[in-house]
């Protein structure tokens, strides 16, 4: 039979399956941080149960993690707990931990790919729900709940029933200005938050072929948004030079053994998916939101459609938005830079691109905020450092940050944020706060400019 | 995990749509260690106004719904994996979601709690949100062993898991049973090495 990349993957890790019920699976990589996983290490002790296989096992702290002094003592008592929490467990436990400090810490999105721990073909979890952007390596990967993740630990697996398969196709060209984010954002609005329920979505097509590794993590991190538990992208050269050389890839004869294996990870031709959408690379624009969850998108010239129920006018009037209008002109305080889905390197070669020898507007408080001490390493050795700084953008320390607000990077009630992260759910950014969504390009010109604006006129 | 067999309450109507994870328990308060005290902060930012006072106009403050079954909106439990919202829900007291739509992830943590989510379709949430206004008396009951949803004006069938339906009623869970797999769990990981 003809088998998807997913199929392959999966049917290579199914320990066993239960007649009429779900399957056993087996978990390559577990990474961890310390806001899901706490009351999974109580359970395991209050089972009187063992941690299965600690080697494959990664932790590092970044939700509530401060992105200023990180050098000092923690000062909120319960951030400060909880990640004092995670450093015992791994401590007893025997589990690899990359804390504040350490040159590996950073979102856990982020330092699993750079490290070369995400490798194509893998089973990845963690409490997290954007997990699924291991997908780009063509890896099962998914977000799960604290009793799973105790669950993983005791047993290196899950019990799951499989899902259903979707396939997205985007071919043809990109116009100018229109970045891997533009496409995912455009993909939510176009299917919804909820089109992929139920199921694991392929990106296939040229865009994604052309894609950089970073992009692909970028469209990979949102499939969460329409609803999917993961989405993957079929490993191919481009993926292989990423991996290749990063610090826990295999070397040398193991590595080439491997890329063949992971070559044979293709979708078959001819295989079917329960559901497949196409999509023309020409009809994408650069993107952004203007409700409350992230389906709620239009192209930036745009106009707002049409309300048409009582939970779209709730969302509009938490906005502060009216039916029907443009958000071109729309003045914005707070632009911030950075979370699981764009804060790589990539995205800030693209912001410092746009912003060198330009200033941001007087109104605009500017985070940049890296995935990881490694990306602060390239920031610096590449003179981005300079170019942000100069341009009037705070550099912060590594985190997650201003992208759920759990550590002191909050956006004040009532104010705009363009956010390069991935939810504009109500209060997200902190309580009251508004979130716009967009491309780290797209907000890097808003905070020039100090309103929404049309920025592809700009482009060369 | 306590045994769910059949349950019968008055409901809690929150008629709103894509209920997202951080409207559940927004993420400042996921910094608790423990599993207890999630409840206090269930819905916090729609429960109380940003000085601090109850919000009287919403349904959990609303004292004629003093139920233990949720009825919620189409895709309930949207966004952010946190089992943390399914803690708030089943540590404020309720027991039962019903809803014409839930989120995989929100599901899977409901059903590893204890707590069940009950989809039915959207012409029976629609009755029911309407039977419940109308009359907040009304009472629902859910029977897991013959999979149905009653009230005085419908009564529909639901599906769920054959496996998580057998852990339910039996008041076990899918550690128990992958505890008992560690053999074939190892057996496993010395033919995968090979690949």
């Amino acid at each position: 039979m003809k088998k998807t990349l997913f199929d392959k993957v999966w049917d290579a890790h199914v320990v066993e399956s239960i007649p009429n019920g779900p399957s056993v699976l087996y978990i390559d990589k577990h990474l961890i941080h310390e806001v899901t996983s706490p009351q999974a290490f109580s359970e395991l002790e209050e089972r009187g149960l063992k941690v299965f296989r600690t080697e494959r096992i990664v932790a590092t702290a970044d939700h509530n993690t401060p992105t200023k002094d990180q050098h000092l003592p923690i000062k909120d008592d319960m951030s400060r707990r909880q990640i004092e929490e995670l450093t015992l467990n791994c401590e007893k436990n025997g589990i690899t931990f990359y804390g504040l400090g350490h040159p590996y810490n950073g979102i856990v999105h982020v330092i699993a790919p750079e490290l070369g721990i995400t490798q194509p073909g893998m089973t990845i979890v963690c409490g997290d729900s954007h997990t699924s952007t291991h997908g780009a390596f063509g890896t099962i990967a998914f977000g799960i709940g604290t009793s799973q993740v105790a669950q993983v630990f005791a047993s290196q697996c899950l019990l799951l029933e499989k899902p259903k398969s979707l396939r997205v196709n985007v071919n043809g060209t990109l116009k100018k200005g229109v970045t891997p984010k533009d496409v995912i954002l455009y993909i939510i609005a176009k299917l919804g938050t909820n089109s992929g329920t139920g199921y694991f979505c392929e990106y296939a097509g040229d865009v994604f072929e052309e894609m950089s590794m970073e992009g692909r993590m970028t469209v990979c991190n949102m499939s969460i948004e329409m609803g999917a538990r993961g989405g993957l992208i079929a490993p191919d050269e481009t993926t292989y030079a990423y991996v290749e050389g990063r610090e826990f890839a295999p070397k040398g004869a193991e590595f080439e053994k491997k890329k063949a294996y992971w070559d044979s990870l293709k979708t078959d031709e001819g295989a079917e998916f329960d559901k497949e959408y196409t999509i023309a690379a020409e009809e994408i624009g650069p993107m952004i939101t203007y409700g409350t969850n992230p389906g709620m998108g239009i192209k930036i010239t745009d106009s707002l459609p049409k309300s048409d129920d009582a939970s779209a006018e709730k969302a509009l009037a938490y906005m502060g938005f009216t039916g029907k209008q443009s958000l071109l002109g729309q003045q914005i305080n707070y632009v911030f830079i950075g979370s699981c889905t764009n804060s790589r390197i990539e995205d800030f070669r693209q912001v410092a691109d746009y912003i060198k020898g330009k200033t941001k507007a007087g109104n605009i408080t500017a985070l940049i905020v890296p995935g990881s001490q490694q990306v602060v390493k390239q920031i610096e050795a590449e003179g981005l450092e300079k170019i942000f700084t100069d341009a009037g953008f705070e550099i912060r320390e590594p985190g997650c940050s201003a992208c759920l607000a759990m550590n002191e990077d909050k956006i004040p009630a009532g104010e705009y944020c363009v956010s390069t992260s991935n939810r504009n759910f109500e209060g997200r950014q902190g309580p009251g706060a508004r979130t716009i969504l967009a491309s780290p390009l797209t907000a890097a010109a808003i905070a020039i400019e100090g309103k929404i604006i049309d920025y592809t006129q700009n482009l060369n | 995990m306590e045994k769910f067999i059949s349950y019968t309450d008055t409901v809690v109507p929150l008629n709103i749509a894509d209920v997202d994870t951080d409207q559940i328990i927004p993420a400042r308060f996921l910094k608790s260690t423990d599993k207890a005290g999630f409840g206090d902060n269930l819905f916090r930012d729609w429960r109380y106004n940003a000085d601090g006072s109850l919000n009287n106009g919403f349904p959990l403050n609303d004292t004629r719904y003093s139920g233990t079954i949720l009825v919620a909106g189409d895709n309930f439990g949207c966004g952010s994996s946190r089992e943390h919202a399914a803690w708030a829900i089943a540590g404020y007291g309720l027991k039962v979601i019903v809803s014409s739509f839930f989120a995989d992830i929100f599901k899977g943590n409901s059903l590893n709690n204890g707590l069940l989510p009950v989809q039915v379709s959207p012409d029976f949430l629609a009755k029911l949100f309407e039977a419940t206004v109308a009359d907040p008396a009304t009472a629902v009951t859910i029977n897991l062993e013959e999979q149905s949803i009653t009230f005085i004006g419908g009564k529909e069938h639901f599906d769920i898991d054959p496996y998580k339906k057998l852990c339910l009623i039996n008041g076990y869970d899918d550690m128990d049973f992958l505890v008992s797999r560690l053999d074939a769990i190892a057996e496993f990981e010395k033919k995968q090495a090979v690949l």
